[in-house]
């Protein structure tokens, strides 16, 4: 009896112990988690539901920011042109990273490793950096671009007017995302069974059917999070826009981005309640997305 | 990777986003101010100055050290910490951000003219008539002295200004055979053309990127857009007549391509301006200063005259930038403070140096006909007595000139509306009934009663 009885009793104690161990370890992120995450979510949830006028103070209004952010046509402005951001330039960007990826991976290229580093070494630069350093590219004037143009006499390229500011913004945002894209491919095409590509060779597939049949059905989950982080960020849009706002202040107005005109409202109108529900409908709204595309792709991959 | 995962990773860069977008939503505390009117006795502002205390004094202005240094020289027990906390905009934010939180807020901070009646209408400047400052009202300039006071009070020390005039190329407009700047806006114009078909060189730029420059030009022809009675009721009136009749002027001037309409203070302009394209610039009294530094190269070439008159000999300007330095309401050392914002605006060594080392343009009736100031002959405007200009300038200039509490939606709607139209060579002039209804709005929105 005594035997069958102890090991349960020194289950017991040393499931307390992990416990214990358990729950410390997990102490300090909760501690960052909880006072970083969740209050300033709660914090700006409460502020939401004031009005806050320069003259009357703040004032318990409920929903009214939400309804007033639904009306708005500067938020849905600024929406429609990250979506339009959002259907060009994510394909473009993925495409060439994969790309990369696939070549890279293929072992085909010569000065694989230079190639990575050269497409990946955009994203090591800040975004901010980057804005400023293609803002006097695209200078209308002294740009080189516009330079370029000037000396085969095509006249001045204005890539910042208000017709190309999209085009510009599309292109920075390209040239800092597709290392990155690249390596997360790159490392999910590593992750591969080699196997499955010797039995392919022995059925005689060459490397485009080896990449178009084996390798992107493999690295399905991979492109996914890819899909998924690009729609997040597009919906983010705001530190190219920002930067680029001082140079073509005409072509970037203060609803050009959701998150823009989030800032704008907040720091440039003073109406901090309005901006954090502006922040919460997006919030919500790339959520909708974001789980959307999820769903079908899954759903259609078990299919 | 498995689907789990990878909704994992979406729900944390979702909150991430969420959290990215609302960081700066501070608590929100009515600032604290005492604007209660009563008088400080000598003897308070002796004992303060013989206090052992700690300052600290907000400015971007370069190298205001050296007059603080002249303060703590003369007040050793008062210690002061300069921080440049930004230029502008970008102070504003940051000491909005402080006031909001309830700490950390500077003693003293350099507020630009048409930010202050935002500032006051937060309650966040101490009001520092009860401390003597409205003794200080005649030493300086009348229409600086309109800029940070009123019936109520006063509330900050002036410490620059910008009344405007014309910069010009006398290079540029000798190769169109012009010999004297335009004295008119009519004669703008005829040079205007002249210009552009003798050199190729526009005549100036108008940028729709900035409406300060704008409004200072407004000002000149006599408009009067705001008026604001210190509580809910709030004046607007952008498509006044004046200001119809200088928006159609540029929208000319700009449509038949003698005018540029691109952003200024950028790397584009900078060229624009080293290498001749802009023939001249409707600027202020910082700005041959400024241009010294901006376009080296030009040395020589440049010369300064009053504004264009829209009536011949009427001799008037309007002002383009400028600050004063502000006690910040909820200081705990509020006589220190003030003493420290008079001294570094009003002593007659401080005030000196800001005009002959920092280079500002004097508010002080005493520095700007100081024989130091007025006969300085700089070899960039080829040894004209640029200050003299100016400083004549600075009398023409409309004292009852008013900021809304709203500038800066005023100045971030502007590139928009009509500054778009601007940049665009659009229609400007409906453009500017476009900024005009979108800042009537705004202040609707925000609880004012708007005439």
């Amino acid at each position: 009896m005594s035997v069958s009885v102890r090991p349960t009793r020194r289950r017991a104690t040393i499931n307390r112990a992990q416990g214990v161990t358990g729950t410390l370890l997990v102490l300090p992120f909760l501690v960052v988690f909880v006072a970083l995450f969740v209050v300033p979510i709660v914090y700006s949830a409460y502020l939401s539901l004031f009005t806050d006028q320069l003259v009357g103070g703040e004032t318990f209004s409920g929903l009214a920011n939400y309804v007033r952010a639904l009306t708005d046509a500067h938020f849905w402005a600024g929406f429609g042109r990250v979506v339009l951001f959002l259907v060009i330039q994510v394909p473009i960007m993925l495409i060439v990273a994969l790309f990369f990826a696939l070549a890279i991976d293929s072992g085909r290229l010569r000065g694989s490793r230079a190639v990575r580093l050269i497409v990946f070494l955009p994203y090591a630069i800040p975004g901010i950096v980057a804005s400023l350093m293609w803002g006097y590219l695209y200078g209308p004037n002294f740009g080189l671009f516009s330079q370029i143009t000037q000396a085969i006499n095509l006249g001045s390229l204005n890539l910042l007017s208000s017709g190309n500011i999209l085009g510009a913004i599309m292109n920075i945002v390209c040239w800092e995302f597709i290392g990155y894209n690249m390596i997360i491919l790159y490392s999910a095409l590593r992750a591969v069974p080699a196997e499955l590509y010797d039995a392919a060779e022995v059925d005689g597939a060459g490397q485009w059917r080896l990449a178009w049949s084996i390798k992107i059905p493999a690295i399905r989950q991979a492109i996914l999070l890819t899909v998924i982080f690009s729609i997040i960020g597009s919906f983010q849009l705001f530190a190219e826009p920002s930067i680029l706002s001082v140079l073509a202040p005409n072509s970037i107005g203060t609803d050009f981005s959701p998150n823009l005109y989030a800032y704008n409202v907040a720091f440039v109108n003073q109406d901090v309640s309005y901006s954090a529900a502006i922040a919460f409908v997006l919030g919500l709204i790339i959520m909708v997305i974001s789980y959307v595309v999820q769903t079908v792709t899954n759903r259609r991959e078990g299919e | 990777m498995r689907p789990a995962l990878t909704r994992w990773i979406t729900l944390g860069a979702l909150t991430g986003l969420a959290v990215a977008a609302l960081t700066g939503c501070t608590p929100s505390v009515p600032g604290t101010s005492s604007n209660t009117a009563k008088a400080v006795s000598s003897s308070a502002m002796t004992k303060a100055l013989n206090t052992p205390t700690t300052l600290t004094f907000w400015t971007w202005t370069p190298n205001l050290q050296d007059e603080v240094a002249l303060f703590t020289k003369k007040y050793p027990k008062i210690k002061v910490n300069v921080v440049n906390a930004g230029q502008g905009a970008a102070e504003y934010t940051k000491l909005r951000t402080v006031l909001k939180a309830g700490k950390g807020a500077p003693d003293v901070a350099q507020i630009e003219y048409q930010y202050m009646p935002s500032f006051r209408l937060t309650k966040s400047l101490e009001n520092l008539a009860p401390y003597g400052a409205a003794d200080l009202k005649n030493q300086f300039v009348g229409w600086v002295w309109n800029q940070v006071s009123d019936s109520t009070g006063v509330y900050g020390v002036p410490q620059d200004s910008g009344p405007m005039g014309d910069l010009y190329r006398k290079d540029v407009f000798a190769k169109a055979g012009i010999t004297t700047p335009p004295a008119t806006w009519a004669d703008f114009a005829k040079d205007a053309a002249v210009l552009k078909s003798k050199t190729g060189a526009y005549i100036s730029d108008m940028p729709g990127s900035d409406p300060g420059q704008l409004m200072g030009l407004f000002s000149q022809a006599g408009s009067k857009p705001f008026s604001y009675d210190g509580k809910k009721t709030l004046s607007i009136h952008l498509d006044n007549a004046a200001d119809k009749k200088v928006v159609a002027y540029w929208q000319g001037l700009i449509q038949k391509g003698y005018v540029s309409s691109a952003a200024d203070f950028n790397n584009d302009w900078y060229k624009a301006l080293g290498n001749g394209s802009y023939a001249s610039w409707q600027t202020a009294a910082w700005a041959p200063v400024f241009l010294q530094s901006a376009v080296k190269s030009t040395a020589g070439k440049w010369r300064a005259a009053p504004l264009p008159q829209w009536t011949a000999g009427a001799n008037a300007s309007g002002n383009w930038g400028g600050s004063a330095n502000s006690v910040v309401a909820g200081t705990k050392n509020a006589l220190a403070a003030y003493a420290l914002a008079k001294f570094v605006n009003t002593d007659p060594a401080s005030t000196k140096m800001m005009a002959t080392e920092q280079l500002l343009f004097p508010t002080t009736l005493s520095t700007l006909s100081s024989p130091d100031f007025v006969n300085q002959k700089p070899a960039f405007y080829g040894g004209q007595a640029v200050n003299k200009e100016f400083s004549d300038i600075s009398k023409t200039v409309d004292t009852n000139f008013v900021w809304p509490p709203i500038t800066d939606y005023l100045y971030s709607s502007y590139t928009t509306t009509l500054g778009k139209a601007i940049a665009n060579k659009g229609d400007m002039v409906s453009a500017l009934t476009d900024w005009q209804n979108t800042v009537v709005a705004y202040a609707k929105q925000q609880g004012f009663t708007v005439q």
